[in-house]
This record gives structure tokens, sequence and C-alpha cells, in this order.
């Protein structure tokens, strides 16, 4: 990407930091919510803790990333499964569709404690409720990419003498990878909330786990840390399956 | 081989919309008819009863002695009216998908649909996106994916309707020979008296929905001269006189 394209985006956040830092630092803003100044940490005290305990941040961003990673993974093969099985039925689909709006009105904060007492402490709970937040956006835009083939090409491709297979992977698997993409970015950024979400529900690492902890603490400065920390997963993330979506759907 | 097509006592509608209505048509092997009708009686219907994509309400269609839609798949090479070049492929690619289909591998494929290339004017854009090509190339891409699959019957659905006019004309000119060398059995659909009457054997002029056959009229196809010439005989006239009158005769009122 371009220095042009970069710029628009670091000049708002440049500014957005700057009016924090000096509402911040002058206790302007600890006035008006009328705290003590060091639960309203500047920008400038947020960076100096990330540095300082940048061990004790890296640590627990470990098991995050990697409950966010297979979380994601295993939402966007189950997302696709359940397009391509829509896709292969109209019966199907019908029956299943109710059931996988309904995933996404499932209260995250409500069921990830109970996935902890079916499951433990470990991965797993974390990994499905990151699984349970990604996997309607992917599966509702594969199933929308696979349903938007041209049908007019799938039987000029029959007149060709092309198999279901054959149609399946020329005409509709290309036509819903865009489509596919957007579900993917869109599940990228919100898998850091369902990380957050299945660590207060029960574990002894991770970002979430240390936000509680320095909660209770009124470690504020360190609390907001960790926040730009998972930011910055969410957006590489997200950024990554632009990068591949740029190499992948070359056509567009 | 060419494949002889016979059509007995069509009807097909879709809902309450009656679009053929005992369509009989009967189309010798390697010969070509154009299908000459006003927009929506049906022409591109006809076209996909025979290639096998759908099956009459009543009657029989026949592709060179089979009567199954299956068969007639097999048989038959339809080539729709828009190009439907898939973007995600190069124009080589878009013109080897019939053998890929076939079962050709990649490599094998693509040397069978580049030998074309050059002949169809389009040497040098076997890289290029569709989207990188003219109307009229795009054409020629979907032209050599139809002559690929080596079927005996080709149904072509307004080949050349996307056209400008000159485009059209020169295609009009160039397909001849094309068609000649692909020595299939080709049924085209169109709206143009001058391309019908130009590259057909025979041309059939069918009624407003629901189609039938109004009339059978001798085509000009292999007559010599070049395409300015053939269409300003006065044979070539009377024959638009005729077809224009027959299309005209059939009109609603």
């Amino acid at each position: 990407m371009s220095f042009r394209s970069w710029l628009p985006p670091l000049v708002l956040l440049a500014a957005i930091f700057g009016l924090w830092q000096v509402a911040a630092s002058s206790g302007f803003m600890a006035e008006v919510l009328g705290l003590e100044p060091f639960l309203v940490p500047s920008p400038s005290e947020i960076a100096d803790v990330l540095w300082r305990d940048r061990s004790l941040i890296l640590e627990n961003a470990r098991p995050t990333l990697v409950e966010i990673v297979a979380g994601f993974g295993l939402a966007l093969a189950a997302g696709l499964a359940v397009a391509v099985l829509f896709r292969s039925s109209d019966l199907v689909r019908r029956a299943g569709y109710p059931l996988v709006v309904a995933s996404q009105t499932i209260p995250v904060i409500v069921i990830a404690p109970v996935l902890v007492v079916w499951f433990g402490y470990g991965i797993w709970p974390k990994l499905l409720v990151i699984a349970l937040i990604c996997f309607f956006p992917i599966a509702v835009n594969a199933l929308d990419g696979l349903r938007s083939t041209d049908p007019e090409a799938v039987r000029m491709m029959r007149s060709l003498d092309a198999s279901r297979s054959q149609v399946f992977r020329r005409v509709e698997v290309p036509t819903a990878l865009p489509s596919v993409f957007t579900g993917a970015r869109i599940a990228a950024a919100v898998a850091v909330i369902g990380a957050v979400f299945g660590e207060w529900a029960g574990s002894d690492e991770g970002l979430g786990h240390l936000i509680l902890q320095d909660n209770a603490q009124l470690m504020t400065a360190r609390m907001f840390a960790s926040v730009f920390v998972l930011s910055a997963i969410a957006i590489a993330l997200y950024a990554f399956i632009g990068l591949l979506e740029r190499a992948v759907v070359r056509w567009r | 081989m060419p494949a002889t097509v016979s059509a007995r006592d069509l009807n097909h509608g879709y809902g309450s919309l009656e679009v053929l209505a005992g369509l009989n048509l009967d189309v010798g092997a390697g010969e070509i008819v154009a299908l000459l009708g006003p927009s929506g009686c049906g022409k591109s219907t006809f076209l996909e009863l025979v290639c096998g994509l759908a099956s009459p309400s009543v009657g029989t269609v026949d592709v060179g002695g089979t009567e199954s839609a299956a068969g007639r798949l097999a048989a038959c090479a339809w080539m729709p009216q828009r190009d439907c070049l898939l973007p995600w492929y190069s124009a080589l690619d878009n013109a080897a998908l019939a053998s890929r289909n076939q079962g050709a591998s990649r490599a094998a494929a693509r040397a069978r649909a580049a030998e074309r290339f050059e002949h169809f004017g389009l040497a040098g854009f076997e890289a290029a996106m569709p989207d990188e090509l003219s109307g009229g190339m795009r054409q020629r891409v979907a032209f050599i994916r139809t002559l690929v699959s080596g079927k005996p019957v080709l149904l072509l659905d307004e080949p050349l309707a996307a056209l400008d006019a000159i485009t059209r004309a020169e295609l009009q000119e160039w397909l001849a020979p094309v068609l000649a060398e692909a020595g299939a059995t080709v049924l085209l659909v169109t709206h143009d008296v001058e391309e019908a009457g130009y590259l057909a054997d025979r041309v059939v002029v069918l009624s407003p929905r629901p189609g039938r056959v109004l009339s059978t009229e001798a085509g000009a196809r292999g007559t010599p001269g070049d395409r300015a010439e053939v269409v300003s005989s006065p044979g070539f006239n009377r024959l638009r006189e005729r077809l224009l009158e027959t299309l005209g005769s059939g009109a609603p009122r």
C-alpha cells in the first residue's frame, strides 16, 4: 500500500491521540469525570506502561493470539461447510438458515461461562466462543457469494460437458471468493471480542485475563495498553486477509 | 460427425405463458439453419430445449437419434447470447474450458484452444483477461470455446447481437468459413435478416409468441463473392423482402 493511502488514517489517529494527550495530561478529563488523575491515563503514560510491562503483556498476548487464530479457523471451516451444504440443497438451506441466524443471537457473555463449566479452563471454551461469533458473517457471506453465481454461465458450462463438481470449482467458487473474503474480514474484526469474553468467563492467562486483573487493581493505563494490543491483533488479521484477497482475487 | 435435429409438435411454456405452440423443424446433418423471429418469440427457448438444458412440456426433440435430455446435452454445444466469459480465467483458459471439462489436462486443453487464436485474430491476446478484450474479441473467444467442444451440433443464440453494426458485418463474413470448417450442424438464432440470409442454408421464420414456423426460405450460404456483393445481389434483395414481409405479416396488430 502506498504512503498516500496510509496518510489519512495516520493523520486522524494522530489528531485523536493528540487531543487525548492534552485532555488527559492537563487533568481536564479527570476533572470533567470527577476522578483521580491516575485513573485517566494519557497516551504517553499508556505507551510507557506498554514498554515497561512489555514482557508481561507479550506473555499474555501469545495465548490470546493462538485462541483467535484457532477459533477463527474453526469458524472458517464450519462457515464454509455450511454455505456449501446450503447451496447444494434448497431444503437443507430453508431448514437450517434460521439456526444460522439464531447462532448470532446467542448472547456470548452468557454462553461463555456455561462453556467453561462444560469444557474447563483450557483453550476449548475460548475457541468455541470466538468461533460462535465469527461463524455468522463467514457463513452468510459465503452463501450469498455462492448464490450470486450467474445461472447462464452454469448452463453454458453444462452444455460444454461440465460435471457438477467442475461447475462448482470453475464457476461457483471463484464467484463466491470475494464475498468469502468480506465475511472473513468482518469475522477477523470481531474475533478479538470473543477472545476477551472467553477469557473473562474463566482463564488464568491471556490479555482478557490481564485486563480483568488490572481492572480489579485500578491499573487503567495497563488496561488500555492491553486493549491497544488486542486492537493491533485484530487490525493485523484484517490486513492479512485483505492482502490474501488481493493476491487471490486478481480479476477484480 | 454432424447430427440431425428434429423437433416434433413442440409446445412449451412458463406457467401460464405459452412460448412455443406446435413447432416442427427438421435440420439435416451439417446444415446451417437460421431461426428468424421477433423478440420473445421463443427462439432462445427452442435452443435450450434442443440442447437438453430444458425439456419440452409437449412434443419431442431428437438430436442425432437420441431424445433423452442427457443425450442432447452431450451432442450439443450451446453458445448463449451473452459471451459468459469467466472473468477469473484468461482468454485462453476461457477458450479451453470445454476441453478441460471433457478431461483434457490444462496444458493439452490450452494447446488445443491456442491453435485457433491466430486464425480468429486473437494472436497475442492469449493471456489477456476478459475485461481487457473488446466486445468482438470476447465473442470470438466464446466461439473458440464452443467450437473446441467438438460437438456435432452447435446452437448459437444471437452470437453477434451485442456488437455494433460494423463489427457485426465483419464477423458475419468471418463466421461463414469458420462454420464451414467446423463441419457441424448449426442452429443460428438471430433477429438480423441479413445475418440469417447470408450465413444459413435455410432461414426459418417464426411467428410472434407463441412461436411456430411461419415460412422457410433458402439462404445464400455458399454463394460466391464477399459479403457486400452477396447481400446486395438481386436474389438476396428478393430474399430479404420476402423475409421482412413474412416477419411483418406475423406481427401483432
